[in-house]
Formats: C-alpha cells, structure tokens, sequence
C-alpha cells in the first residue's frame, strides 16, 4: 500500500475555480457535479418525508393541514424518483466508473455528457420553483383527469421539470450505450466486461426506450392543462386511463433504472470482500438484460383495479411473475458467490448484505401484488409503499451507499474511518425495517396510502414507522458529515485499498485526468481473485 | 480489425497532453483526444445517431399508440376530420420531403467523395426544401385557424358539425393532428438548424474524405423526420375514404 506522492496532478487539482468545474467535459467531474445536485435533492425529499412521518405521529394528524400533506407526498415522490433515484447511481458511479472500468479516457461524448447535467440542473430548478410557488398535489403519478383539469396547484411546472429531466437520462443512457459498445480496452470482450457495466447498459438501454414515452405523455399532459383540451379529456371522448397505461410505460421499467445499477453494484461489492470470482458470470450478466427486457412488459400490474380487461390482468400478472426469475438467478449467485470466501465486513461490504436481504424481501412481496386476487386487496394500501421503499430504498440507496463509500477512496483519493461508516449502515439498516416494516402490517391491516388521517387503531404501529424514520435520517446524516469530513482530513488513499479487482483499481487514487497513463490490455476475466488464500494487498 | 488497429497503437504514453500527441501520429485536428482513433470516433456519433433515434421512435410511438386506440374508437370522427385536411397541400409535401432526403443523400455522398461546393449546393437545396415544407404547412394551419379548426383554441363545434360524426371525437382527431405534426415541424426547425451550421462548417471545408461524421450523422435525422411524415400523411390525410 505505497502512499501516492502528493504532488501528482490527478482530475481534482489539474484545474482550480468554478469556471474549470462548470465548463469541465471531464466525466469523472461531471459525475462529481452530479453527486453534489442529487445530494441537495436527497435530502429535499428527505425532509418532505420526515415532515410527513411526524404527522403521521397522530391518528388525527399532528403537523399539517391535509391540503399541504398531499403537497408533501408529492414533492417527496416527484424529488425521489425523478431527481434522485433515477440520476442516483448512474449519473454519479456511473459517470465516474463506466470509462474506468472499461479502459476509456472518457466517455464518447464529453460535452453532451455535460449538456445532461445542465440539463438536470433546469429541470430540477423548474421543481423546485414548483415547491416553492405552492407545490403539487397530484401525487408522483400525475394521473389524469385530476392532473389535467382538477388540481389547482402547480402540476405544469413540475411535469415540465420532470419532462426536462427525462432528456438529461435519455443523453446518458446514449452516452453510456455508445461507449460500452465503442470505446472498451483492447482484450475487454464483453464477457470481461465488469457486471456493473452489464447493469448500466441494461439501465441504459430502459433510459433510451422507457423515457421518451414518459416525456411524450407528459408533454400531452402539460398541453391538454394549458388549452383545457387534450387527448385525456373525457369530455370530449378522451380515455384518462390512456394517461395511466402511458405512464406506466415508463414508470414500470423506471424501477429497474433505479434497481439494476444498485444490483450492478453489489455484484462488484460481494467479489470484492469475499475476494472470489462471481458465482455464474454469464447468468448474473444476462439476468440484467432479462429484467431490462421484461421491464417493458408488466405495467398493466399497476391496473389490476382500474377496470382493465381480465384477461390482461392475467397475462400482466404472469409476465410480473417471470421478473422474479432473473431476480433470483441474482440473488441466488450473489449468496453462492459468498460461499467459501474470504469474506471481510467493511463498510460497503455492510451495505451489500443489507441490499441483498431488503431486495429479497421487497422482491418477494412483489410476489404479492403481482397475483391478481391478492392484489385486489393490498392494491393503494401501505403495503404497496412498504413494498416499493424495499426494493428502492432498502435496495437502491443501500447499494448507492454501498458503491459511495466503496469508490470513495478512487473518486477523492482519501479513505474515511471505517468504524463510523459501520456504524452508519447497521443504524441505516435498524432505521429501515422500523420505518417499513410496520407499513407491510398496516397495509395488511387495510390503511390506505396517502392519507393524513388514519383510525386510532393503527397509531401503534405509525409511532413505530415514525420512530425508524428518525432513526434512518440520523444514519443518512452520519455519512455525510464523516464522507465530507474525510474530503480535508481523511489519510490519502492508495490506488487499490480494498485490493480489488478491475480496472479502474489499477490506476492512482484519485485518477489522472486521462484516467489511465497507458491504455491497459485486458488479459483476464473480471473478478479474477486468486482464490483459497486471504488476498488482502 | 478495428481492435488490432488500436494495440498497434497502444505505445503512445500520455506524458504530454493527449491530444498534441495523438495530432503527430496522424491523425487530423477532427478527433478528439479521448478516442484513439478516427474510425473508432466515426462509429461512436454514428452509432449514437441511432441510438438518439431509437428515442425518437418511442417519442412519437406513445403519440401513434394514443392515435391507433382512439382511431379504432372513433373511426367516424377521424374520417370525418380527415376529409376537413387539404390532401392537395399534404401530398405537396410528401413529394417536398422526398425530394429534401435525395438533396440530403446526395450532401453525404458529396461529402464522402470531399466535393466541397456540391456539398455546399445539395444543403442549400435541402434548407429550401425544408423551408417549403413549413411554408405550405403554415398555410394549411391558416386555413384550419380561420375555420375554427384549432382545439383549446380557436374551435367551433357548429362550424365543424358533422351528422355522422360525435363532435367531440372530430376535435380529438384535430388534437392528433396538431399534436403530431406540430412535433413533427419542430423536428424539422431543429434540422433547419443543424443544417444552418453544417453549411457553414462545409462553407468552411470542415469536411474531406476523413472526415465527414456530422454531415452522415445530420443526414440520418433529416431521414428519419422524414419519414416520421411518410407515416403522417396517410394516417392523418388519407383515412377519410374520399376515393370510396
């Protein structure tokens, strides 16, 4: 672990001034930028979420009207999904690690690279402008005829935001697509290929196809609340339900962009600390593409209730019962993979067994809702919430925190204090199952979703998801006070400190503008571990 | 043969800035320094063309999804609002684009085969065209606006009644028709656009046999916005049984 001279000129110090960060075409910058923007709108959702768990505190609502509580939920599931899930970790490890991993000096398109954080940061500004002139009450989903000509709040402003955003998604996914396919090392077949970059081109192939149908139907929306005629209008023969089925489209497959580059990440987090090749490459690589393929054909599971043919019903729900195969291949191979190695508990390593027991457990009550009969009773219950903040928060930020706090000495050069960020991930995964788990039960119970009052029988179990939820913002504070801290005082970091296989490993931490000083040629699988010795570095 | 191309190229080391260096070896001041070669770079925007493509195609897909379903929903009113389109004015400009993609082709071949001032014709000729396009475009929107023809905006159910279409089924092919063709010119101003700064970078003499990416890459959105419309006109203009 040879100490790296302080005085190499790497990407952070090349340049110095706003201008050199604002004007970079740089990608590990880029990614950077991002990881600061959807940091702000983490924690904008974030406290829209708490504010809404303390409400909650009381069977008659303890904080807000119920007008403004509607408002809530929609900033937090508009910021969440559109401005911080979807961007989470592509935009950040993505940016950062697709060229790395890869053996490129950049992606194909730097400056459009750029043009989609700009692109980002627009859409977010219209957002956020949105909340502060009144909010939005239409929930994340912006169903019509409530959308378009009910709602008295600012719905075009923040469709436009999140229309805008789409565009930011759909130049990364291209950037990342032509990249992968263009710009590898020479040796880096496709089989080589890291699986994370697998995830992040199945991630990108859904970014390319799933969201301009996103950014079509609510542009329709926008227009149809702007000339009080649209396409939706039932007035004048116009089906709101089309709205649904269109935003679904989407919508649906938005859960494996938010899901997949997490399931990327645990696959490089489980090789790395148990130091052994991954159990069934070929499997875990095409298991993304399956689940990116299948994404486009389960949407109508969110319309059991809505009066959609029976027979759809059935082929949607046994289409939504095929994605837990691809699912489980992963799961299953992760477990294996841990099978006989040498397993090391560092923090990252805390987070990706987190990921793999919260995904398991989201995914299989995802079993639940996608059975027609079944669904029909815990369809717009708390089940529902507790369900999806499984898999996208005990699943995708468990992983973005997991591949943070695993590149971080790569990105800054700098390593944190382990013992805190341990810390971090047990109170993040205690805080978790005490805010979600009593939601599986109250939804099980029959408590709707999206209500600021609820019957005084189910206090008990509200206190209890309240509770977690004050504990799972303390673990989401912690890291960002130590990760921060550790930017001007952490030791600096060696190129491999994990002693981790891939390329982005065999360059200094932090890389060199250029990445790499000679292009590497790739000889070896991924994850080629010398296996049955302890291979710390 | 790409890949082995690049090992051979592989000694280079990046002690000095990347891009002085690659410029020695041979390589025009076009490629940029994170590739390693031009052929590499030239299929990067070729493929990422179509992969913006594909975008484009789910784009206007949920639009003609949204049109199939009401179509067959509403068959009486789409005809009905169809026979209220200037099918004269929408061949005009079927025949118009036609012709603007055979400018277009002929501006790549140009450029491939480096002959600057027929490259630099077959655009000006393509922006006509595209202009043409709109011009006729813009005539038939005048038309709808001074009969009431426009939704949300300047629409009058008795002026558009019809005895065997529901009424509101006539404003909703008219809100496909704007919708779909309205996105449809805005593509077109945007290639009006693109094709503004291909003429001045071929004026320049930007491009040569070697180099010749933006006017290929450029070419592929003019085609495909044609095409869009070669799906347009008959959903939109030929659906009303005139000819029965």
């Amino acid at each position: 672990m040879e100490a790296p001279p302080t005085s190499r000129v790497n990407y952070l110090n090349a340049s110095y001034g706003v201008k050199s960060w604002l004007f970079t075409t740089d990608h590990k910058r880029i990614a950077l930028l991002y990881l600061a923007s959807i940091t702000v709108m983490f924690f904008v959702g974030g406290i829209a979420a708490t504010l809404m768990r303390f409400h909650l505190v009381q069977p008659e609502g303890a904080l807000v009207q119920p007008d403004t509580y509607n408002k809530l939920f929609t900033i937090h599931g508009v910021v969440m999904v559109f401005f911080f899930l979807v961007p989470s970790i592509p935009a950040t490890l993505g940016n950062f690690l697709v060229p790395m991993m890869i053996g490129a000096r950049d992606l194909a398109f730097p400056r459009i690279n750029l043009l989609s954080w700009y692109i980002y940061i627009v859409g977010a500004g219209f957002t956020l402008y949105a909340i502060m002139t009144g909010g939005v009450d239409t929930g994340w989903t912006f169903y019509t005829p409530f959308s378009s000509n009910y709602a008295h709040t600012q719905v075009i402003a923040t469709a436009l935001g999140v229309f805008i955003t789409g565009f930011s998604s759909i130049l990364t996914g291209l950037n990342f697509i032509v990249t992968i396919h263009k710009m590898r090392a020479p040796g880096l077949t496709w089989f080589r290929l890291p699986l994370f970059i697998w995830s992040m081109y199945a991630t990108s192939v859904i970014f390319i196809l799933g969201t301009p149908v996103i950014a079509i139907t609510l542009f329709l929306l926008g227009l149809e609340r702007l000339l009080h005629v649209g396409i939706f209008d039932p007035a004048i023969g116009g089906d709101p339900l089309l709205f649904q089925h269109l935003f679904w489209f989407y919508s649906h497959p938005a859960v494996y962009i938010m899901i997949l580059p997490g399931m990327g990440v645990i696959s490089e987090l489980i090789t790395a600390f148990s130091k052994k090749k991954i159990f069934g490459y070929t499997f875990v690589a095409f298991s993304s593409m399956a689940i990116a393929v299948l994404s486009f054909l389960v949407w109508g599971h969110h319309m059991f209730v809505t009066g959609q043919s029976v027979y759809a019903g059935l082929i949607f729900s046994v289409l939504s019962f095929m994605v837990a195969i691809p699912s489980a291949i992963k799961v299953f191979n992760w477990t294996a993979t841990l099978y006989k190695g040498s397993i090391s508990y560092q923090a990252p390593m805390l987070y990706a067994l987190g990921f793999i027991g919260l995904f398991t457990m989201g995914g299989l009550t995802g079993l639940f809702l996608a059975s027609l009969a079944t669904d029909v009773h815990l369809n717009g219950t708390y089940f529902i919430v507790a369900h999806f903040h499984y898999i996208m928060v005990g699943g995708a930020v468990m992983a973005y925190l997991g591949g943070i706090h695993f590149w971080w000495p790569k990105i800054t050069g700098k390593l944190y204090p382990d013992g805190w960020a341990r810390l971090a991930a047990a109170i993040i995964f205690v805080g978790f199952n005490l805010t979600f788990f009593p939601q599986f039960v109250l939804g099980y119970l029959g408590m709707p979703r999206r209500y600021a009052v609820y019957p005084p029988e189910f206090q008990v179990l509200n206190v209890m998801s309240s509770a977690g939820a004050s504990i799972l913002a303390v673990g989401y504070l912690i890291p960002l006070i130590y990760l921060t801290w550790s930017i001007r005082y952490g030791p600096a970091a060696s190129a491999n400190p994990w002693g981790a296989k891939g390329l982005e490993w065999e360059t200094p931490s932090p890389p060199p503008t250029e990445n790499f000083e000679e292009i590497p040629i790739v000889t070896e699988e991924a994850y080629a571990y010398a296996e049955g010795r302890t291979a710390h570095v | 043969m790409r890949k082995g191309a690049r090992r051979m190229s592989e000694t280079v080391s990046s002690g000095l800035p990347a891009h002085a260096e690659r410029h020695h070896v041979g390589h025009g001041p076009e490629l940029r320094h994170h590739f390693e070669e031009a052929e590499q770079q030239h299929e990067a925007s070729t493929l990422g063309m179509w992969v913006f493509l594909a975008t484009e195609i789910l784009f206007f897909g949920g639009l003609f999804t949204a049109y199939t379903i009401y179509r067959s929903f509403y068959l009486p009113g789409f005809e009905a609002g169809s026979r209220l389109l200037d099918v004269k004015a929408g061949a005009a400009n079927t025949a118009v684009l036609i012709g603007s993609s055979f400018t277009m082709a002929s501006a790549v071949h140009a450029a491939q085969t480096g002959k600057r001032k027929l490259l630099v014709t077959c655009l000006i000729l393509t922006m006509i065209l595209g202009c043409v396009f709109l011009g006729i475009k813009y005539t038939e929107y005048a038309e709808h606006w001074h009969e009431f023809q426009v939704p949300g905006l300047h629409w009058d159910s008795a002026a558009t009644f019809f005895k065997n279409a529901p009424n509101g089924s006539v404003e909703l092919f008219f809100c496909f028709y704007f919708f779909m063709t309205g996105l449809h010119a805005v593509h077109m101003i945007i290639g009006l656009g693109i094709m503004t700064v291909m003429l001045i970078l071929s004026w320049r003499g930007r491009f040569a046999e070697k180099y010749f990416s933006p006017i290929e890459i450029s070419g592929l959105y003019w085609h495909f916005v044609d095409i869009i419309w070669i799906f347009l006109f008959p959903l939109l203009y030929l659906i009303g049984g005139r000819y029965q």
